[in-house]
């Protein structure tokens, strides 16, 4: 068919209209947005346009402390959490006997409600009453101080969402890499084994770059949802997390638009195209990486 | 290094309790003589790739020994054997060169064997000459052609000189064409290593033609060894007789009265000193004449002209198939217009088995003596 047939474009319009009405016109949106200042959605007017917005923003500690949990966040979690499911992915295409009974408990933590899992943390560090969370007693049976990991010092905070992060990420991982390592053709490990190689070279020279697209799928996926982190955070500290000092970028524009201290749509579109900027910058340099180091 | 396989059997599990245990392999006892090259023939399923996998050490034996020279090797890993083995689907690894595919042996070697950067590439620049894609070194296989990927497999399997090359049906991926080039090519590398060589196809054509002896195996058990011609001139049993030759050989019931052998009424030959008896009868495609007051009666269907030869096709009432595909010399001319078509036979291409059991029956010259019997 001619592709410049009046008929395809036709066929396609149900889908451009909502793309176009629910994503590109609100993305269009905050761009303009993010250039005026004091913006109000309710008048429809603004004070005039600049990089005043972004300036503020840039210039706004509540920012950059969540700029810097951002990436603190980003910096820990992608690397370990692929690290780990992988290292936990070839555990289980080694094991034949209880395989099954092990891929359901790991991934138990991707179908099951984020408020439960949020008490299941709880239990672990939120101090109470009574004592002072799970991690506590372990840390105390071995000597050493209680830690109040949910308003105590940075680092304990940091330690936490990090953690549960990482937890919270691994059962796709670990499901996309255990299917990844079985796709691998066997005849590849025979070949090796029969050419006498060692269990470390077939990995690093076999095994790693047969499933190299899976794991550069997980971490370009990995950065865009780590620097979208929020509702974790909620999960954990609660809805006011500037105090906390524990917000995130994406907490940054949901508080600048709905928070407490909200009500700024400019500036909360200025810190969304700061993200989007970051985002785009550290997936284009994955791609570059990707392409000298990802086969096929 | 010759290779002996003492009794090997190999049985899978079953899945479920109360089916048997699989016998892939059965009592395999045979040495396979040092740098020849070796085909193991059979239908598929008939574990022939177990075969090669006991002897590449993928595989343990459930019973047997496997000896590499006069060393038992049967309890010796895969890695520790020294075998180059060519996989099926060939198993280059995509991400790598050839020149690195080729190189992925040697740079496993440790200790004595060790060598150094430049020992290696000019191994691997040999073995690259020798078959041929010594100007595709920088190319990854999805840039070649099946046939380069089949002797870039064979050159990553040789360039740590085993001790013997096994080749799991080596030519099954390729075209007919390519089958028939790089079957010679096969032969003629096996000739230039003189690495002892055993290879696995179900294609009796490819085996009879460049191997120096074949393994003829059916549900596991070993049917027939020896040389090709000699296995085509002198089946064991009817099976073997079936499995080798295009066209195939033609199977008749056919009864022995007094010395003498009858298909139908058709008195076909004289001197078949067996029993009293009813035999199966095969008759190679070679094995008729034309001849107008021949023996052997059959209903013409068709003439195939084929240049140097021509096939008959025709049929029989006792013959165990519709077709009877007779190859003669295509200086005979057949009538077309007639309804029936006469052959004698040529004795040495008629084989005589049991009804029952279907093994050979050798039947004697008209001086009472045993003729032929290999």
């Amino acid at each position: 068919m001619d592709k410049k047939s009046p008929k395809a474009l036709l066929y396609l319009l149900p889908s451009l209209l909502f793309l176009g009405v629910f994503l590109v016109y609100p993305l269009i949106d905050v761009f303009v947005y993010s250039f005026e200042e004091g913006y109000n959605s309710a008048s429809q007017t603004s004070f005039g346009t600049g990089l005043y917005n972004y300036s503020y923003v840039l210039h706004d500690p509540y920012f950059l402390q969540a700029l810097k949990n951002t990436f603190i966040l980003v910096i820990i979690t992608v690397p370990l959490s692929t690290i780990l499911s992988l290292v936990i992915s070839l555990g289980l295409s080694s094991i034949k006997a209880v395989r099954n009974l092990f891929q359901t408990v790991y991934f138990l933590p991707y179908v099951t409600n984020t408020l439960a899992v949020g008490l299941v943390f709880m239990i672990l560090f939120k101090p109470t009453a009574y004592s002072d969370g799970l991690v506590n007693l372990l840390i105390n049976t071995f000597g050493g101080q209680s830690v109040d990991f949910i308003s105590g010092p940075y680092w304990a905070k940091m330690f936490v969402l990090c953690f549960y992060t990482i937890w919270i990420v691994m059962p796709f991982k670990i499901l996309i890499l255990t299917s990844a390592l079985a796709s691998v053709n066997k005849d590849y490990y025979n070949a090796a084994k029969i050419d006498g190689t060692s269990k470390t070279r077939t990995f690093f020279r076999i095994t790693l770059p047969m499933i190299s697209p899976m794991i550069f799928y997980l971490v370009i996926t990995g950065f865009i949802g780590a620097f979208k982190a929020y509702s974790d955070a909620v999960a954990l500290f609660g809805t006011d997390l500037n105090t906390q000092g524990m917000n995130t970028i994406v907490g940054y524009v949901y508080d600048m638009l709905y928070g407490n201290s909200g009500g700024y749509p400019s500036y909360a579109s200025a810190a969304a195209i700061i993200l989007f900027a970051i985002v785009l910058t550290v997936t284009c340099i994955n791609l570059i990486v990707s392409k000298k180091n990802v086969h096929y | 290094m010759k290779v002996t396989l003492e009794n090997v059997t190999k049985k899978f599990p079953s899945r479920t309790k109360n089916s048997p245990d699989v016998i892939a392999v059965n009592k395999f006892d045979f040495e396979f003589p040092d740098g020849k090259l070796i085909a193991l023939l059979g239908p598929s399923g008939c574990g022939k790739s177990t075969t090669l996998n006991l002897i590449s050490g993928l595989l343990k034996a459930t019973e047997g020994k496997v000896f590499f020279g006069d060393d038992d090797v049967t309890e010796l890993a895969a890695e520790k054997r020294g075998v180059g083995l060519v996989f099926q689907n060939y198993a280059l690894y995509p991400h790598l060169t050839v020149r690195q595919n080729i190189l992925f042996p040697l740079q496993n070697l440790r200790g004595k064997d060790k060598m150094s950067k430049a020992e290696m590439n000019s191994k691997a620049e040999e073995i690259a000459r020798l078959v041929q894609v010594d100007k595709l070194m920088e190319r990854k296989p999805n840039e070649l052609s099946g046939g380069q990927q089949q002797r870039v497999a064979i050159a990553r399997a040789l360039v740590k000189m085993p001790k013997v090359l096994l080749l799991d049906e080596p030519l099954s991926n390729l075209d007919a064409r390519l089958r028939l080039q790089t079957r010679e090519e096969i032969r003629r590398i096996q000739k230039e290593t003189r690495i002892t060589t055993v290879f696995v196809t179900h294609d009796q054509d490819e085996a009879m033609s460049i191997s120096d002896m074949i393994v003829v195996m059916r549900d596991g058990v070993v049917q027939q060894t020896g040389l090709p011609q000699e296995v085509y001139d002198n089946p064991d049993n009817l099976f073997v007789a079936q499995f080798l030759g295009t066209p195939p050989i033609s199977v008749f019931d056919g009864t022995v009265k007094d010395g003498s052998l009858y298909i139908g009424n058709d008195k076909v030959l004289d001197g078949v000193c067996a029993d009293n008896a009813n035999v199966t009868v095969g008759i190679r495609p070679e094995g008729y004449i034309l001849k107008e007051d021949g023996a052997l009666c059959c209903k013409l269907r068709t003439v195939e002209v084929m240049g140097r030869d021509i096939s008959v096709v025709s049929s029989n009432d006792f013959a165990k198939s519709a077709d009877i595909r007779s190859i003669i010399s295509s200086e005979n001319k057949v009538d077309t217009s007639k309804e029936y078509v006469r052959f004698n036979l040529r004795r040495e291409k008629v084989f005589l088995f049991d009804k029952e059991n279907g093994k050979r029956i050798r039947f004697c010259s008209e001086k009472g003596g045993v003729e032929n019997n290999g």
